[in-house]
């Protein structure tokens, strides 16, 4: 598959922007476990955080292909910003597709400009995978839901003006917009993670929070099936992408190394080991990217068949860059282990691509369930 | 409608691989869809239709046999 010359455009302008503001700053956001202020201004006024809307809401509208080219680019740089950028447009998707006029009119906009930011909150202490047994509740009084419950791991969660959180409503799983400031909603930071440390993790409480009936996204019962999972479609896309862009960093970095590093009188690139573990790295991050481009081409043309394909991109491509940010560190030895070289912070960030928008195990069992169902 | 039928029929019949699936029965009751049918579902009856699926059609009725999407459809395209 070819890029057109408009993408491959795209492309360059998110690689330059990339290299001049985030990758300077990815070692900061993972030390200090925040994102730089002047990082998340810089996107908003390329408008990245508008990628995946429409221009009448003041989005970039690129199409599917091209907000994978931007999620790799950004996720090459620093996987927290990429993380930004999924569960910012994971809210404003779901806005789109199965909000009110309402909610489109009141949120869209100033979501495309990132003067608000959102933030998707589904997981619970004791709820991961098994998402539609959420232990989170609202229950309609006179104008208002009030929700108690608990959310746990919730990216961005320390800065998002605005969640989408599923709770049981009628004992069904259903959406729900909350704002920051909602009497009742207090938030707790959580720092000292493995990786992508700059995503401003925060866990959720929620007693008796009152929040206006008309904030219900979509209607009860179809919280998981239609919105939550159109969310997570993207979140994975972009997390698919994020880990080619990562693989792509690792290789790299490799071959940087591979070139300088000079041991038993020559460079590391000359050992036929290294050069397998090059060629390996190469080629699997080729075959992520493929794997993505087809996903997302696809999703331009509306297939059906595109969630799946999204699916198996983004189970390859977080299998793939762990392999590549081991293989990564391996060649850099020592100074692979150190802060003096980034990919000890690669293989930290690869990990938790493997956990984030349904693990490797999720991912291996409705994989393997759908091929002997169609195949 | 016929013609619709025949496309319903045809998009769900790779679900239901080993069970001819009649008009009225119910798809959801035969445990062979899995959580991400219903997107698909959406995505189908829309780029195939030119129809626009929005909240209130998110009744588990429209969606439940060969013949209640086929009514859905009809009343979306009319």
């Amino acid at each position: 598959m070819e890029l057109t010359e408009k993408q491959l455009q795209w492309k360059d302008e998110f690689r330059a922007f990339v290299d001049e503001v985030v990758v300077p700053h990815a070692d900061v956001h993972d030390r200090e476990q925040y994102l730089e202020p002047q990082v998340i201004q810089k996107m908003k006024e390329k408008g990245y955080l508008g990628s995946m809307l429409e221009k009448k809401y003041g989005g970039m509208e690129l199409d599917w292909v091209t907000i994978g080219i931007l999620n790799e680019e950004i996720g090459r740089g620093c996987s927290s910003v990429r993380n930004l950028l999924t569960v910012h447009g994971m809210v404003a998707l779901a806005i789109l597709r199965w909000g009110s006029d309402e909610q489109r009119n009141h949120w869209l906009s100033t979501m495309a400009a990132g003067e608000k930011i959102g933030a998707f909150a589904l997981t619970e202490p004791e709820v991961g995978s098994d998402a539609k047994n959420v232990q989170t509740t609202a229950v309609l009084s006179d104008d208002h839901y009030v929700l108690n419950g608990h959310k746990k791991w919730i990216t961005m969660g320390q800065i998002a003006d605005v969640f989408i959180v599923f709770a049981q409503c009628e004992g069904k799983p259903t959406a729900f917009l909350v704002e920051r400031d909602s009497p009742g909603l207090t938030t707790t930071p959580i720092d000292s993670l493995l990786g992508s440390r700059g995503s401003m993790l925060a866990s959720l409480h929620f007693e008796n929070c009152k929040i206006p009936k008309e904030n219900m996204v979509g209607t009860v019962g179809i919280g998981l099936s239609h919105v939550g999972l159109h969310c997570l479609d993207y979140g994975r896309y972009t997390v698919a992408c994020g880990c080619v862009g990562l693989g792509q960093a690792c290789l790299e970095q490799s071959l940087q190394y591979a070139r300088s590093r000079k041991q038993f009188g020559s460079v590391l690139g000359e050992n036929q080991l290294i050069q397998k573990m090059l060629t390996e790295m190469t080629v699997n991050v080729k075959a992520a990217r493929l794997l993505c481009y087809h996903a997302g081409h696809l999703k331009d043309q509306i297939d059906p068949d595109s969630i799946m394909e999204t699916w198996n991109a983004k189970y390859f491509a977080s299998k793939m860059v762990n392999q590549a940010a081991s293989d990564a560190v391996q060649i850099h030895g020592a100074n692979g282990c150190s802060g003096d070289y980034p990919v000890e912070r690669y293989l930290r960030d690869a990990k938790i691509n493997e956990i984030i928008e349904g693990t490797t195990q999720i991912h291996e069992m409705l994989i393997s369930k759908n091929s002997l169902r169609n195949t | 409608m016929e013609t619709t039928n025949v496309k319903v029929k045809q998009f769900l019949s790779k679900f239901f691989r080993k069970h001819e699936l009649q008009d009225d029965e119910d798809i959801f009751s035969l445990g062979f869809v899995n959580s991400l049918f219903a997107m698909q579902l959406v995505m189908f009856l829309e780029k195939e239709f030119g129809i626009k699926v929005d909240n209130k059609d998110l009744d588990m009725s429209n969606f439940k046999s060969i013949n209640a999407i086929c009514e859905l459809v009809d009343r979306k395209a009319s």
